[in-house]
């Protein structure tokens, strides 16, 4: 039976670390390539200010205060919001995968507020709330609420029959196949949905700082509109881009630690 | 075979679903008695029911006519005494392999330290100490059926019910799990109900193979294999075994109406 035994050993190996991929500097390049051209663009078109300028612009703004004031009020509403929506969700996808009563109650209001754009509730939200910080930080609540909601709701639902049906014969009862088996086997669909989640707060932030607010990126290069500085809203889209990014990049990171056991392709 | 207490008694069990709106009968009034200590293996085509009666031995479904006694008693949902092993293995692929042998005997509240000497134990028997604290995903195959094996061991059932454990095998990993599974059972014996489509494997394990027979599902005949254990890979060669495997062979492929 030796041949069996370094049958299995031989399969081990093939389970190697994966190799670093060989085409990484292709993306540097592109993005290099991506600046060059901006800057050509910007000879011939006039109105556009080139990434040199941008930058000056950008340390100009921080250096008076208004950047770091601007980034500090938008990444405020979004945590705030991504916390208080997703921080609900959660208890609230659970619910609706293990019950179907609860189930029963609540999926025809997320099934229509998931087609309704949560912009769309600005216009009431600030009838409503006014227009201070509470109607920004209730859409974007709203926002990451619908789509956590429904990433939960769809990993309870898709936890593996044979799984609970383990749980069962080794003597375990509802409650602990619950904590024990549903929570850990869903946790890779929540991760993907607090992704999600956090893109949909960050997109409806900048969208609702355009609309009403004294401070913030979107309320920036809003302004900036008006008094025609393009570089500003440049420096506002980039910070954008970039925050997006890194907030994406740190909930990633999150996803793969907590879910490091799930087999990869 | 008289001598022997009755250890699992399927009385007349009928098991009908619904499919498509319709009423779909897998298992028609079967009955059948597998006695204590015995490994009997349960062969059949697909949609005999073979996964349907053990799903009812290990408390999964309940019959809905007739009922299944384990030790004299009614089944009404699983039960530690009746460990179960699945074709897909069903470890739990977040738990490394020492926590999910250690699963069942969390769950029975036993002390931390009696825990890990019995998880111990079952790990060395399926050979797998050296991948305590791997998961699940970092293991083959055949690893994998028996951090399974060593996790339904752990609680220690007086009964085994397997739905085609080694079916997702190699031919080669499945002969050696075969002899491994007969070398454990003999030094601690348990009454086993192997469910199989493989004919070769069915004779090689059991004192008994049921064939069943499908639409609807039912026994179709019981054969004696009269070979003495401890069964080694030689055996698989004699004529005897042979004679036994035919007779299965014919009884599984040849059956009249199909």
């Amino acid at each position: 039976m030796t041949v069996v035994k370094s049958a299995e050993k031989a399969k081990e190996a093939e389970k190697a670390p994966k190799e670093s991929n060989p085409w990484w500097w292709l993306s540097i390049v592109s993005v290099l390539g991506g600046i060059l051209g901006w800057w050509l663009a910007s000879l011939t078109l006039p109105t556009l200010p080139n990434p040199a300028e941008v930058v000056m612009r950008g340390i100009d703004l921080f250096q008076r205060g208004i950047l770091g004031s601007d980034i500090l009020a938008s990444l405020r509403r979004v945590l705030t919001g991504f916390a208080i929506g997703s921080g609900l969700a959660i208890p609230l996808g659970f619910a609706m995968g293990w019950y179907r009563p609860i189930r029963a109650l609540i999926e025809p209001w997320t099934q229509f507020f998931r087609t309704v754009p949560p912009l769309a509730i600005i216009p009431l939200a600030i009838v409503f709330l006014g227009i201070g910080e509470v109607p920004k930080v209730f859409v974007i609540a709203l926002a990451a609420f619908l789509v956590t909601i429904v990433a939960t709701f769809q990993g309870v639902l898709n936890v593996d029959k044979t799984l609970i049906n383990a749980g069962r014969v080794l003597g375990a009862g509802d409650m602990t196949i619950f904590r024990r088996i549903a929570v850990p086997a869903s946790l890779p669909f929540i991760t993907v949905g607090l992704r999600q989640g956090l893109g949909a707060s960050w997109a409806t932030l900048v969208a609702s700082e355009l609309i009403a607010a004294q401070e913030g990126l979107g309320y920036r290069m809003q302004n900036a509109q008006i008094y025609y500085q393009i570089d500003t809203i440049f420096v506002g889209l980039i910070l954008i881009g970039v925050f997006g990014l890194i907030m994406d990049r740190i909930v990633l990171w999150f996803d793969l630690k907590l879910t490091s056991w799930q087999e990869r392709r | 075979m008289m001598a022997m207490e009755d250890k699992i008694v399927f009385d007349k069990v009928t098991q009908v679903f619904e499919l498509n709106g319709k009423a779909f009968t897998a298992v028609s009034e079967l009955s059948l008695t597998i006695a204590d200590n015995e490994f009997v293996t349960v062969v059949g085509p697909s949609g005999c029911g073979k996964s349907t009666i053990m799903n009812q031995a290990a408390g999964l479904l309940q019959p809905t006519t007739g009922e299944v006694r384990v030790d004299g008693k009614r089944v009404q949902g699983p039960g530690p005494e009746r460990g179960v092993i699945f074709q897909q293995y069903a470890l739990f692929p977040w738990l490394t392999v020492r926590q999910n042998v250690e699963f069942g005997l969390e769950l029975q509240k036993i002390p931390k330290s009696e825990r890990r000497a019995i998880a111990d134990k079952q790990l060395e028997l399926t050979d797998l100490t050296a991948f305590a604290d791997a998961l699940p995903k970092n293991l083959s195959g055949g690893m994998k059926q028996r951090c399974a094996i060593a996790r339904a061991y752990a609680v220690n059932p007086s009964i085994l019910l397997m739905d085609e454990p080694f079916g997702a095998l190699d031919a080669l990993t499945r002969v050696h799990m075969q002899s491994q599974l007969l070398d454990t059972w003999s030094k601690e014996k348990r009454t086993v109900m192997f469910i199989t489509h493989d004919v070769d494997e069915a004779v090689f394990l059991a004192n008994r193979v049921i064939v069943m027979a499908a639409r609807p599902g039912r026994i179709y005949k019981i054969v004696d294999v009269n070979l003495p254990y401890p069964r080694t890979d030689e055996m698989r060669l004699t004529p005897e075994f042979a004679a036994i495997r035919n007779e299965v062979w014919d009884s599984v492929y040849h059956q009249p109406n199909d």
